[in-house]
């Protein structure tokens, strides 16, 4: 690996100044006696759509669990928002935690309310609003995600994959968060709800103003939305940047994923079709 | 520095200018403000009642999220419908999409269903009829299905499974064997001691044995195992169940052609068949054992005369009658057990709300089966 940079980033070293919203350093997260996560570092800069990617058991959903708390660091620094979480008092830790919103993998809907009940949970237990303005928002964020009106008052069990994932980011935006975490948005979704999906995404982070961390397997989505990529193998971070940068990268599990046989068809189109390619817009809070 | 130190609350202030009234927005507009930001959305419409013409400028707004978006256009929605014109001001090209994205519409209520406590009252106790029929129909159906896929694994022995029913007779049998002992011993101790106690008035204390003998044999000990196991085992099983059901691993089961009674139900209804009468057995011997030990150390008759005792008090069709009934129970206790398991939906409450009505059911329906065998066997004079 020493060959290869393990922390490259093109994009902040041309632009210093950019904000910075999570930054991991050294982290080393373990189970019994096997370390998953050793030593890795990431930014993730404010407004940005970051793609994570890296093969099955290379530790982004542990990166990701790490980072949102729900499994201890064995070493190493998680900087949110600025702060360190794990040194910030009960309360300040809750605040901190409803700046961010999370789409689990299969939706994570709590299955005994409806789904305006799960859009309204959040803003139920945290801030005092009346139930009239609740409805009205509960409303406006299922149409923000496209989904029916009708969607509002059924439970998870009866909504297709598809809708479910939609319930779920409208709950993961139910307080206006700045950063979203998103677990394999796509995954489970026909190509072409994974489109309708990935440019929601885009939508809604241009017109929020979001920072998106996203760990995907699809490619499409990292040809589509995200500013950059970070590759994650044995552990650790093997390449970061703009998509451009790790597809010329020669590190051979990163030819293999981008030239390889999924792959390569789409990388071959995306360089045809690049003049046409969608941007997200720079965008501040 | 800490997170809450940054929110500054939402505010406006309001002056005259010559074209009409200029409403100056300023602070975070976001949700973090709670109440604080609805009710300066309301004082907003409330000041601006009596004008013709509005600006509201949002020049000073640090921040606006979607609630606060919302709140600005429901107030100007609402100012509109006054016949007071409306015009936004200093707007910031971020603040402008998330406006347009949370213009005001209203959101059409899905129709609610005739609201008449009456009518309601009764549909529920309609419903609740038939459902109880319904369950009754399923019951016996499921009964049905259990023994033709008995019949025909027994036509099939090699495809009985036999490894998954000794695993469950592990879980369901050896696994009970501490508590259900302990709980009679307890219960047998105390028969022993109200018995004596009572008894001595009438200087009968040597009959607390017939007593402990009888009672334990014929009622106490198939009874309290089989309420123990309903609440131990069943609500395992209907959990166990249902928990694979949700997983969509019962359809697997089906899709791959097997029988979910034939490859989950019956080893554990069997295993229930089979660990019932073996546990009451070991129930029983506990339950006299505690009335043993109560009778010598409270009511002085020592073990040698309490066996003597009881030997003349039971026969052997008294602890016959308390073991014959407890594979029956067993198939009760398994049979409701499997059967709500089966019938749960995709949510966790609905999961918690099987696991609860099958350990209630089975309760219930043991004691009315000890009931109905109580009536069968004075009439049968056993």
């Amino acid at each position: 690996m020493s060959s290869f940079s393990t922390y490259a980033d093109g994009a902040a070293e041309q632009r210093p100044n950019r904000d910075v919203i999570i930054s991991v350093r050294d982290l080393v997260v373990g189970f019994g006696d096997r370390t998953v996560v050793k030593g890795l570092d990431l930014d993730v800069f404010r407004g940005e759509v970051l793609g994570v990617v890296g093969g099955s058991g290379q530790g982004k959903s542990v990166l990701t669990r790490a980072i949102l708390g729900l499994v201890p660091a064995r070493a190493g620094a998680i900087r949110i928002f600025g702060q360190d979480r794990d040194a910030l008092a009960p309360t300040e830790r809750r605040i901190l935690e409803q700046r961010w919103g999370v789409l689990f993998q299969n939706g994570a809907l709590f299955s005994g309310l409806t789904v305006k009940q799960n859009i309204q949970m959040p803003m139920r237990e945290t801030r005092e609003i009346s139930y009239h303005l609740m409805d009205e928002l509960a409303m406006l964020k299922l149409e923000l995600v496209g989904l029916p009106p009708d969607a509002a008052d059924k439970f998870p069990s009866e909504l297709s994959g598809g809708m479910v994932k939609r319930a779920a980011l409208a709950r993961a935006l139910a307080l206006d968060p700045e950063l979203v975490f998103l677990d394999e948005p796509t995954s489970g979704l026909d190509p072409i709800g994974a489109a309708e999906f990935d440019e929601l995404i885009g939508t809604l982070q241009q017109t929020l103003g979001l920072t998106v961390f996203m760990v995907t397997h699809d490619l499409d989505s990292l040809y589509s939305i995200c500013d950059r990529v970070a590759a994650l193998a044995e552990g650790r971070v093997i390449a970061a940047g703009p998509l451009e940068t790790l597809l010329e990268s020669d590190h051979p599990w990163l030819k293999a994923y981008f030239h390889g046989v999924r792959g390569g068809r789409l990388s071959a189109a995306h360089i045809e079709h690049k003049d046409e390619e969608w941007k997200p817009a720079p965008t501040t809070r | 520095m800490t997170v809450a130190a940054k929110q500054s609350p939402p505010k406006f202030s309001r002056q005259r200018s010559a074209e009409g009234v200029r409403l100056s927005l300023s602070g975070d507009w976001t949700l973090i403000a709670s109440h604080r930001l609805e009710e300066e959305a309301h004082r907003m419409v409330e000041e601006a009642r009596g004008d013709r013409l509005i600006v509201i400028d949002l020049a000073q707004v640090s921040q606006l999220d979607t609630a606060g978006a919302w709140l600005i256009n429901r107030a100007r929605h609402e100012l509109a419908r006054r016949d007071v014109a409306v015009a936004l001001e200093h707007v910031r090209p971020e603040y402008s999409t998330l406006l347009e994205e949370a213009h005001y519409r209203i959101f059409e209520a899905p129709a609610r269903p005739n609201f008449n406590l009456i009518f309601i009252l009764l549909s529920d106790l309609g419903q609740s009829i038939v459902d109880a029929l319904h369950e009754f129909y399923r019951g016996v159906s499921f009964l049905g299905e259990f023994v033709s896929s008995m019949i025909y694994v027994a036509s099939r022995p090699h495809r009985f499974r036999l490894t998954s029913l000794v695993a469950q007779i592990e879980l369901i049998g050896f696994r009970s064997v501490p508590i259900i002992v302990l709980i009679n011993v307890l219960v047998g101790a105390i028969v022993a001691q109200q018995g004596i106690f009572q008894l001595l008035r009438f200087g009968a204390s040597s009959y607390t044995v017939s007593l402990i003998g009888i009672l334990v044999l014929r009622e106490l000990g198939v009874l309290l195992t089989s309420i123990m196991i309903a609440g131990r085992s069943g609500s395992a099983i209907t959990a166990e169940l249902g928990s694979m059901k949700m997983r969509e691993e019962v359809d697997a089961l089906l899709v791959m052609g097997l029988s979910p009674i034939e490859v989950l139900i019956a080893p554990r209804v069997l295993g229930l068949i089979i660990s019932l009468p073996i546990l009451t057995f070991i129930a029983d011997m506990a339950a006299l054992f505690g009335g043993m030990i109560v009778s010598w150390w409270y009511g002085g008759i020592s073990p040698v005369a309490f066996a003597s005792l009881l030997k003349e008090a039971i026969a052997l069709h008294t602890f016959l009658v308390g073991i014959i009934k407890a594979p029956f129970m067993a198939l009760v206790i398994g049979l409701i057990a499997s059967m709500d398991g089966l019938a749960t939906k995709g949510s966790a409450e609905s999961l918690g709300r099987q696991v609860t009505s099958s350990v209630v059911k089975s309760i219930f329906m043991v004691i009315v089966m000890d009931g109905l065998f109580a009536i069968f066997f004075a009439s049968i004079d056993y």
